[in-house]
């Protein structure tokens, strides 16, 4: 049965009347119409709909809503906007690190977490963290070189 | 559609109303016919159809190509901006939609910049001078006298576009009499100008069809046969009907789908529905491994003979012969963001969102579909995940116009999940390339073969009958495809750059044209390019070591072509070749080099490798790329493919096989289909050759072919051991080498 579901997203406290098993990307992306996250397997393969839960890499595709809680979850959107970028979205715009795009978020939430926990990574760590986020269009070493000036820069 | 229908649907869709019409091509036709105008000029003649300028300081230009993650419309309003004599920060893109802009059909072949860009610094110069002819009118001074900076005219006083927006007269045929500017005016073309589309990206903004939000949209999502021919028997349609949020359950023919007002909701349903349906099936596929490539030979086919060289001279002297098969599996586009298209049915009228590329051909077959003339439907292009070719995107389009006919009005955003994309898109075919060379005794050759087996490389909405669209063949009233075709050379289709650029005496080029489709086949990035080049130039390293001789000094000694022969030695300079270097057994590199379709970019690589011989395990670690693509609009946007071209292409290489038995496709997940990851993906460089007096060539899929050859020369150089089938997956090479191991 559908049940709301308070929950903490980007600072905000926001509220879904869902059933308890829904995968979170849903509700941020149609309920909360934040288009950070994206779909891209639903099988928690591939990292484009990934979020940060408490400052860790989740894949909310699939997070059932029910065991977030009141967990802080960040998106895309919440770490900047384009008027004011986080300096790891300035870096990749600085880098030009996308072709599609389509898995951006989930590089650079990853990279957040990588950041927050090792704020200098070899270009080695970099290339592991992200060893499950995949890219189609061979953008992956002008993603690691944003990631890069993001850690020199922030 | 006349102008007034298409006014009324443009009021109805909330979208600005544009006073403007394409003339329908039947109508141009009936003209006397008009001098060949250059790139999409020639089919999209009006002025005012590729430019507006605005009152408010702006200027907006149309153009037929989308946006596919490529750059283009940042290329495109960087040539606009140059030609117009405006600041490109005032040009505003319009792009591939139905209903605004020009027709250019697909947005495929690296042909964006030569045809769109080409129309456009045309229409620009003329649309500058028509600007200026008004403004000296205006002043009184002799056109002659002014000049243009951010579009203010000056001579004796100033006048502005913006003043003049309303009487610049765009009413009319280019005439194409106004040159572009040489490539010392330019001051937007040339420059790394940054992608006007990432900083949407990069910050959760709506950039894709995906995020197109819509009032009282609902979710659908479509429950596919389990094979491609299988019989629909039953499926319980109550409980699908009586669950959670179910609006529509679609079921026409074996076209079966769902919609609901939540996307959680559809996806249990569709669920639910897989689930209870019951099929019957037939094992109607291919033999798989190396049967399948003695299956493809054994299939009929069209035969040609695409290319025939005889020698001026009688061959004399000792004379060698060499032969090889080589052979590529059928690969996926592998998108990361699988198929999607919003669609919406009111009063009569489709409206479609899509990430399709080409809007016009799509709109042609889901008319044909839907049984509703192409009047009747607007599709508009919005952007998706990277597609690389024809995947799933049409399709999605169809299957959301169809679920939006059961939703009473309401628009329905229809996403394939990841199983759809994988298992229904188009894939690359699986070819054979058999090749045959003869060499003499001053290691030149003299005679060269190159035989290619290959199903259809194009099997896209466009074709003048036919169906296309994947759920036009399930639904009851179904359509057949159309009867595929091989574009003729000198781009070709299935041959693509199986004619060698270098200069061999005599040689023939003969393709097997398979029509029929087992396996769904269509557009995959190069199309039979990235397989003819990896045979064309894994052979000539084969040719040049039996010859004994260094691979790069033969190359050159086999080319003519001044472009081709400055490419290949600024490659090898820059990746300091050595002639004659020997792999250590693990450690090794190749070279090879190709011309895109022999008409677009140049491009040469040196790549290294290294191979664990325990495992069999590939690593490219580094690939050095040379480049030649004509005038440079956007030099990062051309570094920028040329590297994804190159990494993609490793992966395709090293990795990727779309899996099947006799019956179904079981390639359903990124667990079955790997692909490169970080830590694999090689360090990348390229170096440009700028000709800012030449055409601009397209880049796109430039890398790709020598980027395989480059790989598997190296392989070879590496371990002694030549390996012709592809991709050189850890178990094949370790297989290749115990089996040539002493």
């Amino acid at each position: 049965m559908p049940q709301e579901f308070q929950l903490n997203v980007n600072g905000a406290s926001r509220r879904a009347y869902v059933e308890p098993d829904a995968p979170l990307l849903y509700i941020l992306r149609n309920d909360f119409e934040l288009s950070g996250p994206r779909f891209g397997c639903g099988l928690s393969q591939c990292g484009a709909c990934t979020v940060l839960i408490e400052g860790k890499a989740a894949r909310s595709c699939v997070t059932p809503v029910v065991s977030v809680g009141a967990a802080k979850i960040t998106t895309l959107e919440g770490l900047g906007s384009k008027d004011k970028l986080h300096p790891l979205q300035k870096a990749f715009i600085g880098e030009q690190a996308a072709q599609c795009g389509f898995c951006t978020n989930g590089m650079i939430m990853t990279a957040k977490a990588l950041l927050d926990k090792t704020p200098r990574p070899t270009e080695h760590q970099i290339r592991k963290a992200l060893a499950a986020n995949f890219c189609r269009c061979g953008t992956h070493n002008r993603i690691v070189r944003a990631i890069q000036r993001a850690s020199r820069e922030a | 559609m006349d102008s007034a229908s298409r006014r009324n649907f443009l009021k109805a869709a909330g979208a600005i109303v544009v006073g403007f019409s394409w003339a329908q091509p039947g109508a141009l036709a009936q003209q006397a016919p008009a001098a060949r105008l250059p790139g999409s000029l020639n089919t999209n003649r009006m002025l005012e159809g590729w430019i507006r300028i605005n009152a408010n300081g702006t200027v907006t230009v149309f153009t037929g190509k989308c946006e596919l993650g490529q750059g283009i419309l940042t290329a495109l309003a960087q040539i606009a901006a140059d030609e117009l004599d405006v600041g490109y920060e005032r040009i505003e893109m319009v792009s591939a939609d139905t209903s605004r802009t020009p027709n250019e059909g697909m947005t495929a072949g690296s042909l964006s910049v030569e045809n769109s860009g080409t129309a456009l610094r045309y229409a620009c110069a003329e649309a500058r001078q028509i600007l200026i002819n008004r403004a000296a009118a205006k002043l009184g001074v002799a056109a002659a006298k002014l000049s243009v900076t951010d579009g203010t005219v000056s001579g004796s006083g100033t006048v502005t576009y913006w003043d003049l927006a309303r009487e610049a007269n765009f009413k009319r045929e280019a005439t194409a009499q106004v040159k572009p500017k040489p490539a010392s005016q330019h001051k937007m073309i040339g420059r790394s100008v940054q992608r006007r589309d990432i900083p949407s990206k990069v910050t959760g903004g709506r950039s894709y069809v995906h995020d197109v939000r819509l009032p009282g949209m609902v979710f659908g999502r479509v429950v596919r046969p389990p094979s491609y021919r299988a019989r629909l028997l039953s499926f319980d349609e109550a409980a699908i009907k009586a669950m959670p949020g179910v609006v529509a359950v679609v079921r026409d023919g074996v076209f079966l789908a769902v919609a609901a007002e939540r996307e959680e909701q559809a996806i249990k349903a569709s669920r639910a529905l897989r689930d209870s349906a019951r099929w019957s099936e037939r094992p109607d596929l291919p033999p798989t491994g190396p049967a399948l490539f003695e299956h493809l030979q054994a299939m009929p086919s069209r035969e040609m003979v695409v290319n025939e060289k005889f020698p001026a001279n009688p061959v004399g002297g000792k004379v060698t012969t060499l032969e090889a098969e080589y052979t590529r599996p059928f690969q996926s586009h592998a998108s990361i963001g699988p198929s999607c298209a919003v669609a919406q049915l009111k009063g009569g009228k489709y409206t479609v969102w899509t990430h399709s590329q080409g809007v016009f051909p799509l709109r042609g077959h889901l008319s044909r579909v839907l049984r509703v003339p192409a009047s009747a439907i607007t599709c508009i292009h919005t952007e998706g995940s990277g597609c690389y070719g024809h995947n799933g995107a049409d399709d999605a389009a169809l299957d959301a116009a169809l679920v939006a006919r059961a939703t009473g009005g309401r628009p329905v955003k229809l996403q394939w999940m990841r199983e759809d994309e994988f298992g229904w898109e188009p894939y690359g075919s699986a070819m054979v390339m058999k090749l045959k060379a003869r060499f003499d005794e001053s290691k030149t050759v003299v005679d060269w073969r190159h035989e290619v087996w290959s199903h259809p490389h194009s099997t896209r909405p466009g074709s003048p009958t036919g169906n296309n669209l994947l759920a036009g063949w399930h639904i009851a009233n179904a359509l057949a495809p159309a009867v595929p075709g091989n574009s003729p050379q000198p781009s070709g289709a299935a041959d693509r750059n199986a004619v060698p650029l270098y200069e061999f005496p005599g040689q023939k080029i003969a393709l097997h044209f398979i029509t029929d489709m087992p396996i769904r086949t269509s557009a995959l990035r190069t199309l039979g390019a990235y397989a003819n080049v990896f045979a064309l130039e894994s052979f000539m390293d084969e040719v040049a070591l039996a010859a004994g001789a260094d691979p790069v000094e033969f190359r050159l000694r086999h080319m003519k072509n001044p472009r081709a022969l400055e490419v290949i030695e600024e490659c090898a300079q820059k990746a300091k070749w050595r002639p004659g270097r020997r792999g250590d057994g693990a450690h090794g590199r190749g070279f090879a080099f190709a011309r895109y379709k022999n008409l677009a970019a140049y491009c040469a690589i040196v790549a290294d490798v290294v191979v664990d011989r325990r495992t069999g395990k590939v690593r490219v670690t580094k690939a050095v790329s040379a480049v030649d693509a004509g005038l440079i609009i956007n030099p990062d946007g051309v570094v920028n493919q040329i590297e994804g071209g190159i990494i993609q292409s490793t992966s395709w290489t090293l990795k990727e096989q779309v899996a099947f038995d006799r019956q179904r496709i079981t390639t359903r997940s990124w667990a079955d289909y790997p692909i490169l990851t970080f830590p694999e993906v090689p360090a990348v460089e390229v170096h440009l050759i700028n000709r800012p007096d030449l055409r601009s060539l397209g880049t796109g899929e430039g890398a790709q072919g020598p980027m395989v050859a480059a790989i598997a020369n190296a392989v070879a150089n590496a371990t002694g051991v030549r390996i012709r089938d592809l991709p050189l997956s850890p178990a094949r090479v370790k297989a290749a080498l115990a089996s040539t191991s002493i």
